[in-house]
């Protein structure tokens, strides 16, 4: 199982993450940074694992970016991860160090995620090399993912430019077999280099800067037509499809017979190798998820091609995808299936999970929650139906004042903003700044459960360890709120339903802003408080089915019809419909749902 | 065409119910007899409770990671009601494996909505090749109630062409020391019920 370390075994199956990891290893990578999204975490956590190298997480892609180019600047391999949307948030740096170059190397991986399995939209971050005119490589699997990764940095050393690996869920989160090599010993290149004209962007040398960005590219441009990874294998003189990435393996799958120019690279494009290939077949196709990327650029080289008019512009392919668009394949045939209604099975917060009792209490509140990204944004849907915006990593503040300056007296006590952790760290402390700079009538409260919990538990500044695992700092949200002027600052704990509700209802009825920190680590954390906890359940003679502890959506807890209604307890209605049971196997004996038992039926296992 | 060797697994199920590390296992049984191998799997929300799926495919040459709809082979589902989610992948002739685990999704708990009666007969009415397991009784002989997954990959392993020898070594290799032992069992007891059942 364990591919880490100097044995080098002749094959294993990996991930394209931990491919990725292995490459940058190999090839003298001894700086890397991120912050973690889904579907790129794995890389900066497995590359960390090997030896001699220097991880860490940086709080938000912008300052990884940032770190990245340091680390590049000073003659050093320099590997950034973020998620498609990261890349975004690092944007600015982005654009103008295409413009200095790197000295030392520097790779963005950017991972993209058609489909949206786990992202709040699907961007094809193929535009941001064209837009930031920086080159990008698009391995389509696990090996290729390794020696992509090192063909990127000899790319960034030979054109003096950042280089961006692209990959998407299906890339980073499939296996396949993967040929490791043993890392090369590289001379040392470290040294402080100070070169203002070139690293210093004011007007003047930007724009110099400007025109050696456009005579590299043209470099790129005549680089990208001998490149060894843009193939073309022409076997079929009627139809031929130029592809990159993963879905030139969905396109081999259906159509392995026919002409195919596969791109490594897919900035900048190969203008003759393209017309080459068009001239060796009659019917030309590109198959790319998402955008029209490849397409358009063809078309603009005044080649016919077929691509958007016949293929999906949203989600991700799969070979089924293919063979449905494109005519002359052996389709499969199915069974013929009955029409069948099949619960569904959306993703739900955890048994004892702490974002359920401060949920539970914003639900009832009646209020407008301006939510964040995270866990607790699966509190928007039913029962608890306590979250009701979510746009993108610190949003929540931001609108959450925009509302309530919209509103002015219609929106006192009523607007809350609500922010994880990791997630607060990331970009809310400017927006918690702004909203007392600009005197904002808001409650923000930060469910600090000690963890980035959504991504699989990863360190940040606030939880005092680092990616390695060592003692550091530890952030105190408490201390930065006063720093920033927060003068009402409370912090509660979730697995208390009263006093939750109590501290929200004051904060709501003052002139704001509040800042409420609910705390309680995540169930699944590793260093949660370990205090022992008797799991519930429901006594039959007392449980009146009125269906209350149902409404905070616990996995273990569920309703049985027509279940032991002869009660003879108090308040035991003669009709009962049935009664909540309680799974013990999965209850982790939060006792949300005893305080909220008015007949008190909600009691220990062990209890009589 | 090569397409024809290739063998398309699905495992379907419930986050947590250990479908990633079987499906791991599995692929790296085939890597081990020589042959090409890809699998795919969604992390990340999936994983709080949601439906998960794994496809595994191999033969001499493999290049897609997933499957398409009706040319799936076998179709493992760690979870009852899961089986029903993803049928519509597997050939009309395909082998459905069934464990007996029931875990309500969110709208059976709170009573919207029924946990669906009778799911074997309703596969059975689709296709021939279907089998049961009480995947959660046989871990329980084994040792461990957690060893569902493995239960479930020693059933499965009835029906591959891949030899036991590597899938005990791969399994040897797959769980940390003290919970080999039990995970071998597992796998014996799962193969043997399913040669008992076809004799």
């Amino acid at each position: 199982m364990n591919n880490i370390g100097e044995c080098v075994r002749m094959k294993v199956l990996m991930s394209g993450n931990e491919a990725i990891a292995r490459g940058a290893y190999e090839c003298g990578v001894r700086f890397a940074t991120g912050y973690p999204g889904t579907p790129s975490t794995e890389i900066v956590e497995t590359f960390a694992q090997y030896q001699d190298v220097y991880a860490e997480w940086s709080p938000n892609e912008k300052v990884a970016l940032e770190s990245g180019i340091g680390a590049a600047l000073a003659g050093a391999r320099a590997m950034v991860v973020m998620k498609h949307v990261g890349v975004n948030v690092a944007a600015d740096p982005l654009f103008t160090v295409s413009y200095t170059g790197t000295n030392g190397a520097l790779v963005i991986v950017t991972a993209d995620d058609p489909s949206l399995h786990s992202s709040q939209n699907e961007q094809d971050n193929r535009n941001y090399a064209k837009f930031a005119k920086i080159p990008m490589l698009e391995p389509s699997d696990s090996e290729e993912a390794r020696r992509y990764i090192k063909i990127a940095f000899e790319i960034g050393e030979m054109f003096d430019t950042p280089v961006f690996l692209r990959t998407t869920t299906r890339v980073s989160h499939s296996k396949s077999i993967v040929y490791p090599e043993a890392p090369v010993s590289r001379e040392d290149t470290l040294r402080l280099e100070i070169s203002p004209e070139k690293y210093v962007m004011v007007p003047i040398n930007a724009r110099r800067r400007r025109e050696e960005v456009e005579k590299r590219i043209q470099r790129l441009k005549d680089f990208a037509e001998t490149f060894s990874e843009n193939k073309m294998e022409l076997n079929n003189t009627e139809t031929g499809i130029i592809t990159s990435g993963m879905s030139y393996n969905y396109a081999k799958d259906v159509f392995p017979d026919l002409s195919y120019l596969k791109l490594g690279m897919v900035y900048p494009l190969p203008v003759q190798m393209i017309q080459k290939f068009a001239s060796e077949v009659r019917k030309l196709y590109v198959v790319e998820e998402l955008d029209p990327y490849i397409e358009e650029q063809v078309m603009a080289m005044g080649i016919k091609v077929i691509g958007k008019e016949v293929f999906p512009y949203t989600g991700e392919f799969d070979p089924g995808v293919i063979a449905a668009s494109m005519r002359g394949s052996k389709q499969p045939v199915p069974a013929s299936l009955p029409d069948l209604s099949i619960p569904p099975r959306p993703p739900n917060l955890c048994p004892g999970c702490p974002h359920r009792g401060i949920f539970y209490v914003l639900g009832k509140l009646k209020v407008f929650v301006s939510g964040d990204i995270g866990c607790y944004t699966l509190s928007y849907m039913k029962p608890l139906e306590g979250l009701h915006s979510c746009i993108c990593m610190g949003a929540s503040i931001g609108m959450a004042h925009g509302m309530s300056k919209a509103l002015g007296d219609k929106g006192r006590g009523r607007v809350v903003g609500v922010i994880g952790d990791s997630t607060f760290i990331h970009s809310g402390i400017t927006s918690l700044l702004n909203s007392v700079y600009n005197k904002s009538d808001i409650v923000i409260v930060i469910c600090d459960n000690r963890t980035t919990a959504m991504t699989g538990m990863q360190e940040h500044p606030a939880t005092g360890f680092t990616l390695s695992g060592e003692r550091t700092k530890e952030m105190d949200f408490s201390a930065l709120a006063s720093a920033l002027g927060v003068e009402n600052i409370r912090i509660i704990d979730p697995y208390d339903l009263k006093s939750t509700r109590t501290v929200m209802k004051e904060e709501l009825s003052k002139p704001g802003p509040s800042l409420v920190i609910s705390r309680r680590s995540c169930v699944l954390f590793k260093r949660r408080d370990k205090e022992l906890r008797v799991p519930m359940r429901v006594n039959p003679e007392t449980c009146i089915g009125c269906k209350l502890c149902l409404g905070l959506g616990c996995p273990p807890i569920s309703w049985v019809k027509d279940g032991m209604t002869a009660g003879k307890g108090k308040g035991k209605r003669k009709k009962q419909e049935g009664i909540a049971k309680i799974d013990q196997d999965l209850c982790i004996g939060c006792t949300l749902c005893q305080q909220i038992c008015k007949t008190g039926a909600i009691i220990e296992v062990n209890a009589e | 065409m090569m397409k024809k060797n290739v063998k398309n697994i699905l495992m379907s199920g419930v986050g947590g119910q250990g479908i990633l590390r079987a499906s791991d296992i599995v692929s790296m049984v085939a890597m081990e007899s020589g042959l090409d191998v890809k699998k795919s799997e969604v992390h990340g929300m999936a994983q709080r409770g949601g439906c998960v799926t794994s496809h595994v495919r191999y033969g001499q040459k493999v290049y897609s990671p997933i499957a398409r709809k009706g040319d799936v082979d076998i179709l493992v589902s760690f979870e009852k009601l899961e089986t029903l989610r993803y049928m519509d992948y597997l050939k009309p002739e395909g082998l459905v494996i069934i464990n007996e685990r029931e875990i309500c999704p969110p709208s059976v708990n709170l009573g919207i909505s029924d946990y669906p009666h009778d799911i074997a007969g309703t596969v059975s009415s689709i296709f021939s090749a279907v089998r049961v397991v009480d995947a959660g009784r046989l871990a329980k002989e084994a040792g461990d109630v957690r060893a569902e997954n493995t239960i479930l990959l020693g059933v499965l392993s009835a029906y591959l062409r891949l030899e036991v020898p590597l899938w005990l070594k791969v399994i040897c290799e797959s769980f940390p020391p003290k919970f080999v032992e039990t995970n071998l069992e597992a796998f014996h007891l799962g193969r043997a019920s399913q040669e008992q059942a076809s004799q």
